[in-house]
């Protein structure tokens, strides 16, 4: 007999009193109540208690964004599916590296020496200030949004949920998915928070905020 | 004592660091001497206690998503067969390996094997319940392998040569200048000015971790849950060591229980919800990662995951233990036991410390191994852990089912007084009559008493009782008697 | 209405005087008491210790003795031993494979209430002052026992039935929903750390300045009572039956440092 059938003939015999499957009482929130406005204000409330940067702009305003956040940046990386007009104004192309696609994959090495990583992102859930990643072209591959020590990250306000259920329900669970609340953080000293480890130290988050009546989730 | 199975045909009992290898009562009064660590112990988890209520009052629902994550549990248990073949399919399917390992020796020897495939000497890890269960990193040592443990906390019980008293914050029992000292004393090239402000250390680990995470071939990990209809696997975390350690190396190995399973992924919504507001009391933790086998150009291309007994289906076959095993590792019912606070981590031997621990080291061994009987006892049955628990394990009633087990496991030995004494009460308490009888001797205790009408001390099992409480002398009529008296009864 | 009272082994041996008080209340608001005489103990000891063999005849002795008596509604002034009645003894006769027992320990549960529940659910106690003529000129604070607060969920009920008694300055007691120690048996089996968690119930108690720490249960009380008393804090222990039935015509003496018994009101 294999380990795997002695496993699975031990947790048979374990259940030998064949319990019940239960129902699930899914009577918790499957969506929210709030409207894109108050979505977004929650979202910005979390985040600056994550003591994340968050910048609510229009779409024509994320070029200027980016220019003044990534201001002390000698260099940074975006994913190859990144709008380029978002970075149009770059006038010092030595400053930016391109990572996926067509440019195939940067070295740990040189993504260490990267000072910022911009990037989209899939869904955000307001109420855990959570911006999740799913590896899609405007995002790239984890790596890029973990080396370099400031991640700048771009939320559209239509992909901004209020709880959890709705967002997941936005996903393919199959995907290399990264859920990023704040900057990275620990609590492993006498159980008092600190941001900043070996995760971005730095998150800054501009919400492009859109026009006409989004429903409620 | 024996750590062979008694338990059920088919059925083997944990091994690995699942055993008190001393009784609860003779290690938790040494640890309760130990002054430092009992302000450290309060001070940390009287923090979190406030920032759990804090995070889990402000949802609407909470008691809803405990409903469902509880049953949602109870249904993994009873469906653990197809669920575990499914997610064996769906992880192969995408490229990853599946292994399995009965009991901690062959989890460690699979571990090695694959280590030594890739031909290194040394792994990152994160933090991982499950290895630390199998003594893996011990494990590896002795095979010229050495582990990096990259969580923060863990680094700081591996640089200081201790053991974890905490599933979530392992070096609980540290204060930060207790911290500081382990750094200056053990960590290679560490500044020599470095001050116990938290964030100072947080960046000594970084700085002491960076070059280990751009290198590592191999890394290892546990998993927070595993997707059985897709293969997905989890791993929730706050540093970003583990994004490092499961996205950088070319070979990943995660080690995961078998009970770690949920059907699919939307049960995350539920999972995700309790977790992190249960354990570090945030409304989320910084990072949670999922990956499901391997995926081309990102991350690790070589993937396998080990799905572990040791002891787990022993405690499944425990109709009313069994759902110490839909515990999701949050330690809320460790922040809030009255016991913990005051013993620390160490004192439960096993991996497990706290409530959680007090039935689970003993379900997955059997009661009788080792001194796990002694575990069932360490608690006072206050109830803060069930009321705690994000999935509703009724710790308590667990607790007292394992001290049944314990006292029918030694019938027939030499009786204790505790058993004359009880045998002897059931006799008298199961008639209204004989109890009649034995308060009329009661106000005998009153020749025991002082002139201040108090008995100060006791012999036996009861001087435990007087070594800190004084008991009142009996009064010299029972109610009994008085409303006989009152309503002329005879 | 007619009720059974359930004194519970601890209160009938050695405190009385709250089963007393327990009655006096009860036929103050007009109600009738009977004391089923065949009741001894919840057997919560034995449970609790895993003693579920000789569980057995304690549960059945006291489900057959509040079967004998004809009556509305139990209480008894503790609880600890209401939770056992509700919660452990249909599960100590489903654990013996008895059916029977388990239906009939299950009807005696659903009738039995502790103390507050009974007073402030069904009886319609707001106002222990005017309903009851409750009087006790102290400060006093209240120590909520655990398995009233988890177990039977009783909330604000036993120390809102103090905040109503004339007279009476109730203190907030910090940490008041950590354990005392006691835990039965765990007192004995691992002395040490119920030590160390009375000595921190102790001095929480003593930090408010009370001259009474008041509670509904006097398995918990007795161990809070034995910890200050060896420390000579001066600080007394009393039942919140005992409180609810002192008047300002026959009110209860505070038990002074030395533990004088309480002179007994009945009325």
């Amino acid at each position: 007999m294999s380990t795997r059938e002695h496993i699975l003939a031990a947790v048979r015999t374990a259940l030998k009193d064949a319990p019940a499957v239960p129902d699930i009482p899914r009577a918790y929130r499957q969506e929210g109540d709030l409207n894109a406005q108050e979505r977004t204000d929650v979202l910005v409330d979390r985040l600056e208690d994550y003591k994340a940067g968050a910048t609510v702009v229009d779409e024509a305003e994320v070029p200027a964004t980016i220019k003044g956040l990534l201001a002390g940046a000698g260099s940074y990386v975006i994913p190859a599916g990144l709008d380029p007009a978002w970075l149009a104004w770059e006038t010092e192309p030595s400053r930016v590296t391109y990572d996926g696609g067509r440019h195939g994959a940067r070295s740990v090495t040189e993504l260490d020496a990267t000072d910022a990583v911009v990037t989209s992102s899939a869904v955000t859930v307001a109420e855990s200030g959570t911006i999740i990643l799913d590896g899609s072209p405007d995002q790239g591959r984890r790596a890029i949004s973990l080396i370099p020590d400031h991640h700048i990250c771009v939320v559209r306000s239509r992909d901004i949920t209020q709880i959890l259920p709705e967002a997941l329900r936005r996903l393919d669970g199959t995907r290399p998915l990264t859920m990023i609340s704040g900057p990275s953080a620990t609590s492993d000293i006498e159980l008092e928070r600190v941001e900043g480890v070996h995760g971005p130290r730095r998150l800054d988050v501009i919400i492009i905020r859109q026009s006409g009546n989004l429903p409620a989730s | 004592m024996s750590r062979t199975a008694l338990g059920m045909p088919g059925l083997r009992p944990g091994s690995g660091n699942l055993f008190a290898e001393e009784k609860f009562p003779s290690a938790a009064r040494r640890e309760l001497g130990n002054a430092q660590l009992r302000r450290n112990l309060k001070h940390a988890t009287s923090t979190i206690r406030t920032k759990r209520l804090n995070v889990t009052g402000e949802l609407p629902d909470w008691e809803e998503l405990r409903e469902a994550g509880s049953a949602l549990k109870t249904s993994v248990m009873a469906r653990l067969p197809e669920l575990l073949e499914a997610f064996e399919a769906n992880v192969t399917a995408r490229g990853g390996t599946v292994h399995w390992a009965r009991d901690a020796d062959e989890a460690n020897r699979i571990i090695h094997g694959l280590v030594k495939a890739e031909g290194v000497d040394e792994v990152v890890k994160v933090k991982s319940m499950a290895t630390q269960e199998i003594g893996m990193n011990e494990y590896l040592e002795e095979h010229g392998i050495a582990a990096y443990e990259t969580d923060l906390a863990e680094l700081i019980v591996q640089l200081d040569h201790d053991k974890p008293s905490h599933i979530l914050v392992p070096a609980i029992h540290k204060n930060r200048t207790e911290v500081r000292d382990i750094f200056l004393k053990e960590m290679p090239g560490v500044d020599p000015g470095l001050t116990d402000e938290p964030r100072r250390l947080a960046m000594a680990a970084r700085a002491h971790l960076r070059a280990k995470f751009l290198t590592a071939k191999v890394a290892i990990s546990g998993a927070n849950f595993g997707i059985a209809d897709s293969g997905a696997l989890s791993v929730v975390e706050s540093e970003g060591n583990g994004r490092m350690c499961l996205t950088l190396p070319g070979t990943l190995i995660t080690v995961m229980g078998i009970e770690k399973l949920l059907p699919s992924f939307s049960d995350l919504e539920v999972f995700l919800q309790l977790l992190p507001r249960s354990s570090t009391g945030e409304r989320m933790n910084p990072y949670t990662s999922l990956w499901t086998g391997v995926t081309e150009g990102d991350g690790p291309q070589k993937f396998h995951v080990i799905l572990l007994d040791n002891g787990r289906t022993n405690a499944l076959a425990d109709e009313m233990g069994r759902s110490a095993l839909h515990c999701i590792r949050c330690s809320a019912c460790i922040n809030v036991c009255p016991v913990y606070e005051r013993a620390g981590g160490h004192a439960y031997g096993s991996t497990y410390p706290g409530p959680i621990g007090a039935i689970l080291s003993p379900l997955m061994t059997g009661v009788e191994a080792e001194e796990n009987g002694s575990l069932p006892y360490a608690s006072s049955l206050c109830g803060a852990c069930y009321d705690a628990c994000p999935v509703k394990i009724n710790i308590p009633d667990i607790l007292v089912h394992l001290r049944g087990k314990d006292v029918d496991a030694h019938r027939g030995g030499l009786p204790s007084q505790l058993d004359v004494g009880l045998k002897a009460a059931s006799w008298a308490l199961s008639d209204g009559r004989r109890l009649g009888a034995v308060e009329k001797l009661l106000p005998l205790g009153r020749a025991a008493a002082g002139k201040d009408k108090k008995i100060k001390k006791l012999p036996g099992i009861a001087a435990g009782w007087t070594q800190s409480r004084d008991i009142p002398a009996p009064p010299s009529q029972s109610f009994r008697d008085w409303w006989a008296k009152e309503h002329k009864e005879s | 209405m007619k009720i059974a009272l359930f004194a519970t082994c601890i209160v009938d041996g050695m405190y009385p005087r709250a089963a007393q008080a327990t009655v006096a209340v009860l036929e103050r608001l007009g109600h009738e008491v009977v004391f089923p005489k065949g009741q001894a103990c919840c057997g919560q000891m034995h449970v609790n210790s895993g003693y579920f063999k000789e569980a057995v005849p304690v549960v059945a002795n006291h489900v057959r003795a509040f079967e004998s008596e004809d009556y509305d509604v139990a209480v008894a002034p503790s609880g600890s031993c209401v939770a056992s009645v509700k919660h452990q003894h249909p599960m100590v006769a489903r654990r013996a494979g008895d059916a029977g027992l388990e239906e009939r320990a299950t009807a005696v549960g659903k009738k039995t209430y502790e103390l507050s529940e009974l007073l402030v659910d069904v009886l319609g106690v707001t106002n222990p002052a005017e309903q009851l003529g409750s009087y006790f000129p102290h400060t006093v604070t209240y120590h909520p026992s655990c398995h009233g607060m988890r177990l039977l969920k009783l909330g604000d009920r036993q120390a809102g039935l103090l905040r109503g008694v004339k007279g009476l300055e109730l203190l907030d007691l910090p940490e008041a929903d950590q354990c005392c120690g006691f835990g039965g048996t765990f007192s004995v089996k691992n002395a040490y750390v119920s030590s160390a968690m009375l000595a921190d119930k102790a001095a929480n108690i003593r930090s408010t300045g009370a001259s009474v720490c008041a509670g509904g249960d006097y398995s918990c009380l007795m161990h809070i009572g034995g910890g200050l008393s060896r420390q000579g804090s001066g600080v007394a222990t009393l039942h919140l039956a005992e409180i609810l039935a002192s008047t300002e015509a026959a009110p209860v003496a505070v038990p002074g440092p030395a533990g004088q018994p309480v002179k007994v009101v009945v009325k």
